[in-house]
């Protein structure tokens, strides 16, 4: 009882820390091996893995860590986000391999590059 | 005779950018020309014939963060400020990013607040005001009655022919602000049939000059457009988009980016980015303001005075 209090605590400081609501909140413990996920973050304006390798069937999240709003939108069109304001979320699954060059919208000096391997 | 008159109209802008300097001291440091906002300048406003605006920028209503917990507050301040001017403006100019987020209630809640003064309001957006899932509609909607393509529009008041443009919408990747073609195209016939005498005031959000490449704080078309205003005798460049005061002279034209009513930025390459600039609270109204501008009949004058929140 004392145990999963302690757990239920911890998991909610973890959900707030990092700004996101349980609705979008990607459960590690539930995706299968298969489906890797990983974080790209935007700060200072800067998508911060800028040319980020992943091999095929990998999500990636972008989570915007600045005080403004960010989009994340595919050069080719096939991804864009919503508006992303602080601590939202936005995620894409490379079922493709190729290379994915994507921007911010409303700072277009932001770029970024998703290489998806086979 | 053209020479004549050529060298007289320089003179004439010459004049009034020195007359202009009473109430904004151009300096330069760093390359980036500054001016000094006086308010004591306010008092040399002309009595004269003439006409006077004021120019807001950049009221991010919405904006809740660290740099300004509360941006309606300071909006409203700023607001209280153009009430309180010696003499009533004409109209008001909103050099965009009106809103944070281009919700509804960002954008009611400045048309409330400007709408307390009860002089005319002209609206151009900022990127933060083409954020709906629809691209622009709620702020086309709400402001851009009678305006073309994703907002611009011209109009003529005391003798002084303003063209506002918009340079947030369709950014290509890499690149900074954009005009795009259709809007360069419609500048070419709004200008062709003005006299070279006829004082213009452009304003767009993003500066139509580069400030600072690196931070996208430029317009990659504005060439194309400053070619279509350079016969003019006196050609005034009014942008917001970059929180601070910078100016720019270039032959009969002039640049001038605004002050924000919500939150600074900081001077280009003293910051990681262009975010929002957290200073101490005691400090902020200093570095929040609004312009106002003055023209004089006959004399294509324009004087520009920025003041402060503080103030």
């Amino acid at each position: 009882m004392r145990l999963s209090l302690h757990m239920l605590t911890v998991s909610t400081a973890i959900l707030l820390t990092a700004g996101i609501t349980a609705a979008i909140a990607p459960s590690a413990s539930a995706a299968s091996p298969a489906q890797a996920e990983t974080l790209v973050h935007i700060a200072n304006f800067t998508f911060q893995r800028p040319v980020l390798p992943v091999s095929r069937g990998t999500t990636v999240i972008w989570v915007n860590d600045d005080d403004v709003p960010h989009t994340v939108v595919a050069r080719d069109g096939s991804f864009k986000s919503h508006v992303l304001d602080t601590g939202d979320r936005f995620s894409f699954t490379f079922a493709k391999a190729g290379q994915f060059d994507y921007y911010c919208s409303l700072h277009p000096h932001m770029n970024g590059r998703v290489v998806v391997g086979a | 005779m053209d020479d004549d008159f050529t060298s007289g109209k320089r003179r004439d802008v010459l004049k009034c950018m020195a007359w202009a300097g009473t109430g904004a001291l151009f300096s330069v440091g760093a390359g980036i020309p500054t001016s000094l906002g006086l308010d004591a300048a306010l008092a040399a406003a002309p009595k004269t014939a003439g006409f006077q605006f004021v120019q807001v920028s950049d009221s991010h209503i919405g904006f809740a963060k660290a740099a300004n917990p509360d941006a309606r507050a300071t909006f409203e301040l700023a607001v209280a400020k153009i009430a309180a001017l010696p003499r009533k403006p004409d109209f008001i100019i909103h050099t965009g990013d009106v809103s944070q987020l281009s919700r509804e209630q960002e954008f009611d809640d400045a048309q409330q607040i400007l709408g307390t003064l009860g002089i005319p309001v002209f609206y151009i957006p900022g990127e933060h005001d083409m954020i709906d899932p629809e691209g622009g509609k709620a702020f086309l909607d709400r402001f851009g009655k009678n305006t073309r393509g994703s907002g611009w529009y011209s109009f003529d008041f005391g003798g002084v022919h303003f063209v506002a443009l918009v340079n947030v919408a369709d950014l290509k990747p890499g690149g900074m602000g954009n005009l795009g073609q259709d809007q360069l195209a419609w500048l070419k016939a709004d200008l062709a049939g003005l006299a070279s005498s006829m004082p213009i005031v452009v304003f767009a959000h993003i500066p139509l000059w580069t400030v600072y490449a690196e931070w996208g704080w430029g317009t990659d078309d504005s060439e194309q457009a400053l070619r279509l205003l350079r016969r003019f005798g006196s050609v005034t460049v009014l942008n917001g988009h970059i929180h601070q005061i910078a100016q720019k002279v270039e032959g009969h034209m002039t640049f001038h980016t605004a002050r924000s009513t919500a939150f600074p930025q900081p001077v280009p390459g003293t910051a990681p980015s262009p975010g929002p600039l957290t200073v101490p609270a005691a400090q902020l109204h200093a570095m929040l303001g609004i312009r106002s501008a003055a023209f004089v009949r006959g004399h294509d004058r324009i004087a520009l005075i920025d003041s402060t929140l503080a103030t």
